[in-house]
């Protein structure tokens, strides 16, 4: 069974029916017990950094996250939900950046582009030792975000590049994050989130 | 890796079938909305826009169900605008499955709205819709309201700018003026809109050939939305989108499954 990590509104609809599709039961919670018990868990985010962290304190997002990561079970952000992977976020902080959950070390800050958000679908360059990007290294993949991550953590990365260079996705042992949404990136982000299920 | 321009089909969506006309009027029926939803889908749409042009509360509760019904078999981004007057609103359409929402009317009348919206669930969901047309205001362009049949009283350019700092993360630019024409995106309003902010600008009104597609993203454009040209088949989004590629513009391709 598939747990969406359901902390505050926006469209988990899209998430629940995607990952339905590759074969497996899922559940939009937002209980403790269900969420760290799941196969897997999917931690997906809307809105800006803090009211992302403020919304999962209110679930208790990071420590079932840091948990799983102990107990060796699979985790999976998607934008926002990857974004607050890392130590540190600079969105709408003025000077002193906000927490993360801090599975990884590293800023999440604005995209050096001229047209922000970075919105509508992007080809991304992918490590060839790839689990999610398995059959669907040429793709696009949908992003809406103005900040990410410009330095590379965890084993295996993907790159995009928007005004400048950023990861798109990491894979880390039992951890793994997408900058874009594969629930929104049609056959090719349904192939990403099968390959993601099939290694639970 | 860089960002494909995004080809959007725009569904004018009323009591659950979808219509379309010219310069809002003389409205004709074009099809079942989840179906062509799927059928654009499958033809290469980047995101798709449902209007819901419905008079009627009882409108408003079918237009939902086609969000419903959508998003439960369309993986791409699904934008919902008409009536929206309220953050509950928003919340109402993105949990039916909506991913971003486009105001209008409700704006203008209360511009707080803007924050509102952003604040609780970000400006990527918000897409600021302007009906502009030529008028005698200090930048030659105006909005509008009621389909382009009243002037808001506000100059385009200023309307834009406020919005944007307000927290709009995107902008769909109407020109009331070639609306179901297929004459051509107004180019001088696109140019105009797009030298006063920084986020994603959709051109919208007037598509007709091929060439009016890529007029547009010379102008600023990051989107291209269109209603009549795909509706009546005179374009298949693929062909737009391979006239664009071969004019080395980036767009999305679809890989053969």
């Amino acid at each position: 069974m598939i747990a969406i990590l359901d902390y505050g509104s926006g469209n988990l609809r899209s998430a629940e029916r995607a990952f339905a599709t590759a074969g497996k039961d899922v559940v939009v919670t937002s209980d403790r017990t269900v969420a760290l018990e799941a196969e897997g868990l999917v931690v997906p985010g809307v809105g800006a950094f803090a009211a992302c962290m403020n919304g999962l304190s209110a679930v208790d997002g990071a420590s079932i996250v840091r948990e799983r990561l102990a107990k060796e079970r699979p985790t999976l952000g998607i934008c926002i939900g990857m974004q607050i992977m890392f130590s540190q976020g600079t969105e709408h902080s003025a000077g002193t950046p906000h927490a993360g959950i801090g599975i990884w070390d590293g800023t999440v800050s604005q995209l050096d582009a001229p047209i922000l958000p970075h919105m509508g679908w992007n080809t991304v360059e992918a490590a060839s030792t790839s689990t999610l990007f398995s059959g669907v290294e040429g793709e696009s993949f949908y992003f809406v975000h103005s900040y990410a991550a410009k330095k590379a953590v965890g084993t295996t990365q993907a790159w995009s590049m928007h005004g400048e260079r950023f990861l798109a996705a990491v894979e880390d042992g039992y951890i793994s994050a997408t900058q874009f949404h594969p629930e929104k990136s049609g056959t090719a982000g349904l192939a990403l989130i099968k390959n993601w299920v099939e290694s639970l | 890796m860089t960002l494909s321009v995004r080809i959007i089909p725009c569904l004018d969506v009323t009591d659950g079938r979808v219509v379309k006309g010219v310069n809002f009027t003389d409205l004709v029926d074009a099809g079942d909305p989840v179906e062509m939803a799927s059928l654009y889908n499958l033809e290469g749409a980047d995101e798709l826009t449902f209007l819901d042009i419905s008079a009627s509360v009882v409108g408003r509760e079918t237009t939902l169900d086609v969000v419903r019904r959508t998003a439960e078999q369309v993986f791409i981004p699904l934008t919902v605008g008409g009536g929206i007057r309220s953050v509950e609103d928003v919340d109402r359409l993105l949990r039916a499955g909506a991913d971003k929402v486009s105001i209008n009317t409700s704006a203008i009348a209360r511009p707080e709205l803007i924050a509102e919206i952003a604040d609780r669930f970000g400006s990527q969901v918000l897409v600021l819709s302007v009906d502009a047309r030529r008028a005698n205001t200090d930048s030659g362009f105006e909005v509008t309201t009621h389909g382009g049949r009243e002037s808001a009283g506000l100059d385009a350019l200023a309307w834009v700018e406020k919005a944007c700092a307000l927290g709009v993360g995107e902008i769909l630019l109407n020109s009331m003026d070639a609306d179901g024409t297929r004459a051509g995106y107004d180019i001088g309003m696109i140019t105009a809109v797009r030298a006063v902010s920084k986020v994603p600008l959709i051109a919208s009104g007037g598509a007709g050939s091929l060439e009016d597609f890529s007029a547009a993203l010379d102008a600023g454009a990051d989107a291209l939305l269109a209603a009549s040209v795909f509706h009546f088949g005179i374009h298949r989004i693929g062909d737009v989108k391979s006239y664009l590629g071969k004019h080395n513009y980036p767009v999305r391709t679809l890989a053969p499954r």
